[in-house]
């Protein structure tokens, strides 16, 4: 009975309907045209009309076009890559690997075709297409303004391509050690149900609360006179630890902590304590139950989390703009650096060029570990 | 499991904690009270300028740094008490202000016009991300299965955007005569700048944190939205209840908890506002309080950063976060007891 008693009148099914595709046009929208943006010359990028900055005739205008040729195979070339890569790659690290190392197929697979896509979309493709296309004719006139001289300023001029390596040095060092503290630690606090294990989390629930200014501040004096304190202990070379990115990592892993050990918890506390007591009846200790029963079935929670952590680090601004100086600087900061500092229309191209590149890696994030996130969202709020 | 192993995999985490969060917030505390300054010397300093005949020498009196025998400027450390509350709070300043009642003189002030904008800032907010969150969650559980996951991957997109991207972003769409300040004059038919006066820029900033983190409330709304008794359901309707009566009676109680768990992370983030003001350079009409301690914390063009100045901000900004925090604590605990 349910079915026709719950079904909706068909107005009420098209403003929802309505609705849902206004959201999604609002949620898309702002990515979506900062990304047309980067590819267009300044006056065509900041134009008011929005079919200037789709079309752009004043890109177009300085002969940086692409046919429809181009853009249809282009096209193509992008559809093989995703047929590759959601039918292809599955079926080939299935059967070229053995069962538990899947995870190096994929790595292996995953760089394999991100290489053989950038070598034939931005090298191979263009080569063929520049003979092509004087011999289709109308097909092949530039119908488009599009232009990547500004993503070239942005990594090559400005070298943003260092940025981009910090980046990658401080997120790969906090999602590593605040996964590796913090699976003990949920691991620990779930098993225990200790008076002591409560106030750490509650004491954790008001750490999470801190704005991060206010940590800072206490970092920054002592790191930079971090040298002086250091010397009695580790003699003359004692290091200054402001700009030194593993001092950063230090310090956004303690700031991570809180929220990684919650999350962690509740994914430990779904797993039935039966399975490390059978472990423990067999014979292990504490430690020896953790590697071997626990360990192999807790990846799910432990990825989860791990990408929020990689978000943590990869989105922040306030921390690392104070504690790192300019030659270790993330990418973030920097782009910041890069809009208040210049004030003509080609640095703002610039600017969204290298937010585009920001943004890209997290989109394709998105794209490959929707589940995860979504579970990491829901994991620590339905249980409330 | 007993204390020696628990403290072995808890204890890795609590140092960090420890030695990262707790130690600074208490290193702030003292440094709130301490100024750390060069001491300046006073030196008589004469200039001469060629001149025509003879040379003009002017003498003058120049406070300059001390300086040390390695060339280092040597600073001192003093106790002040509670000075740097005072040069951050201006108390007889802001006194003066409100009894004369004038919120012009007090705004002038950068903490209370810090404190006006992130209270109002976080609570105007609040239920437009409830609001949106839930109805998003509601039209992506009423639509078809299929576009469901497209539907939730281009949700998440503002939620996993880099915040101060995610601001410069939005700023792009309205600087100068961006597309939507175009759509906008076209529509008003009237000229249209949004970047000229503070409560518009305000206005973007809470359109902003809406739509970042509005996805966030959908999808926790969404999961929760899966495990609403269908029989319930069903029996309001035969009891002849309306798709609104059953909403606000049936659906709205069950998500309750998560709507609370939505709003309290809603309140300690937008509390700490701070990307905002980066992404749109507001900074000349708009302030937080977070930015207003990542202000002092900045070097000022001599290279100096008022820490104390920051501490001072620091703690003020803390005595809101406790405030916040006062009430779900009080629940934890009693739970916790009533748990046992």
């Amino acid at each position: 009975m349910s079915s026709r008693a719950l079904r909706q009148p068909l107005g009420l099914r098209l403003t929802s309907n309505f609705f849902l595709a206004f959201w999604c046009l609002v949620a898309a929208f702002p990515i979506f045209w900062i990304t047309v943006m980067s590819f267009k010359s300044p006056v065509d990028a900041f134009d008011g009309n929005a079919l200037n900055v789709i079309f752009g005739p004043a890109t177009l205008a300085t002969g940086k076009g692409i046919s429809i040729l181009d853009i249809l195979m282009g096209i193509a070339v992008l559809w093989v890559t995703a047929r590759l890569a959601t039918k292809t790659l599955p079926e080939m690290v299935k059967s070229y690997t053995r069962p538990g190392q899947a995870w190096f197929g994929w790595i292996i697979g995953g760089l394999v075709l991100v290489l053989g896509f950038l070598l034939v979309f931005f090298i191979v493709l263009p080569a063929v297409l520049n003979v092509l296309n004087p011999l289709f004719g109308p097909l092949g006139r530039d119908v488009m303004g599009l232009t990547t001289e500004h993503y070239k300023t942005v990594w090559i001029d400005r070298g943003f391509s260092n940025n981009f390596k910090n980046s990658l040095i401080v997120t790969a060092g906090v999602v590593t050690v605040s996964l590796t503290v913090g699976t003990l630690a949920g691991y620990g606090l779930a098993r225990s149900g200790s008076t002591l294990a409560f106030w750490i989390l509650i004491v954790a629930l008001v750490f999470r609360a801190l704005p991060h200014s206010v940590l800072v501040a206490g970092y920054l004096p002592v790191f930079i006179n971090s040298a002086e304190w250091l010397r009695p202990i580790l003699g003359e070379n004692a290091p200054t630890l402001y700009g030194k990115p593993f001092a950063v990592i230090a310090v956004l892993v303690a700031i991570n902590q809180p929220f990684t050990i919650w999350m962690l918890r509740s994914f430990f506390q779904n797993i039935p304590a039966e399975l490390d007591e059978a472990a423990r009846v067999d014979g292990c200790n504490h430690f020896q139950a953790f590697r071997r029963v626990i360990m192999p079935v807790m990846w799910p929670g432990v990825i989860t989390t791990g990408l929020f952590s990689f978000l943590l680090a990869y989105n922040d601004f306030l921390v690392t703009s104070l504690l790192l100086d300019a030659q270790n600087q993330t990418m973030v900061p920097a782009i910041a650096g890069m809009f208040n500092r210049e004030t003509t229309t080609t640095d703002q191209v610039v600017a969204v060029a290298a937010a585009v590149s920001i943004t890209a890696p997290l989109f394709f994030l998105v794209m490959i570990f929707q589940r995860q996130i979504v579970s990491g969202l829901t994991a620590g709020a339905v249980k409330g | 499991m007993n204390f020696r192993t628990f403290a072995a995999f808890v204890g890795p985490s609590v140092f960090m904690m420890l030695l990262f969060i707790a130690f600074p917030l208490i290193s702030v505390f003292k440094q709130s009270f301490y100024v750390t300054q060069p001491i300046y010397e006073t030196v008589e300093v004469e200039t001469c300028t060629p001149g025509f005949l003879t040379q003009t020498c002017v003498t003058e009196e120049k406070s300059i740094p001390k300086l040390d025998e390695h060339g280092e400027i040597i600073t001192q450390t003093r106790f002040v008490g509670l000075e740097s509350y005072r040069n951050v709070l201006e108390p007889e300043r802001a006194w003066r202000a409100i009894s004369e009642g004038s919120w012009s003189v007090l705004s002038a002030i950068n903490f209370w016009k810090a404190l006006r904008f992130t209270l109002t800032f976080t609570l105007i907010t609040l239920p437009l991300v409830v609001g949106f969150g839930l109805a998003i969650a509601i039209v992506i559980n009423n639509a078809a299965q299929a576009i469901r996951g497209p539907v939730i991957f281009v949700s998440l997109l503002p939620f996993i955007i880099t915040p101060v991207i995610g601001a410069l972003s939005i700023n792009w769409l309205f600087r100068g005569d961006g597309v939507l300040t175009a759509m906008l004059e076209w529509w008003l038919n009237r000229d249209i700048a949004l970047f000229a006066q503070a409560w518009t820029i305000e206005l973007l900033m809470m359109l902003y944190r809406v739509w970042h983190v509005a996805p966030f409330a959908a999808i926790v709304f969404y999961a929760g939205l899966q495990t609403v008794n269908q029989d319930s359901l069903e029996s309001a309707v035969i009891d002849g209840a309306s798709r609104w009566q059953r909403l606000k009676y049936i659906v709205i109680p069950h998500l309750m908890p998560l709507i609370i768990f939505v709003s309290m992370i809603h309140l300690m983030d937008a509390y700490r506002v701070f990307e905002e003001i980066v992404g749109f350079s507001s900074q000349g009409y708009v302030i937080s309080l977070q930015w207003l301690t990542y202000d002092f914390l900045v070097p000022d063009q001599a290279g100096n950063r008022s820490i104390s100045r920051a501490s001072a901000s620091a703690m003020l900004t803390m005595v809101g976060i406790v405030i916040l925090l006062i009430a779900p604590l009080r629940r934890t605990w009693r739970d916790h007891k009533g748990g046992h």
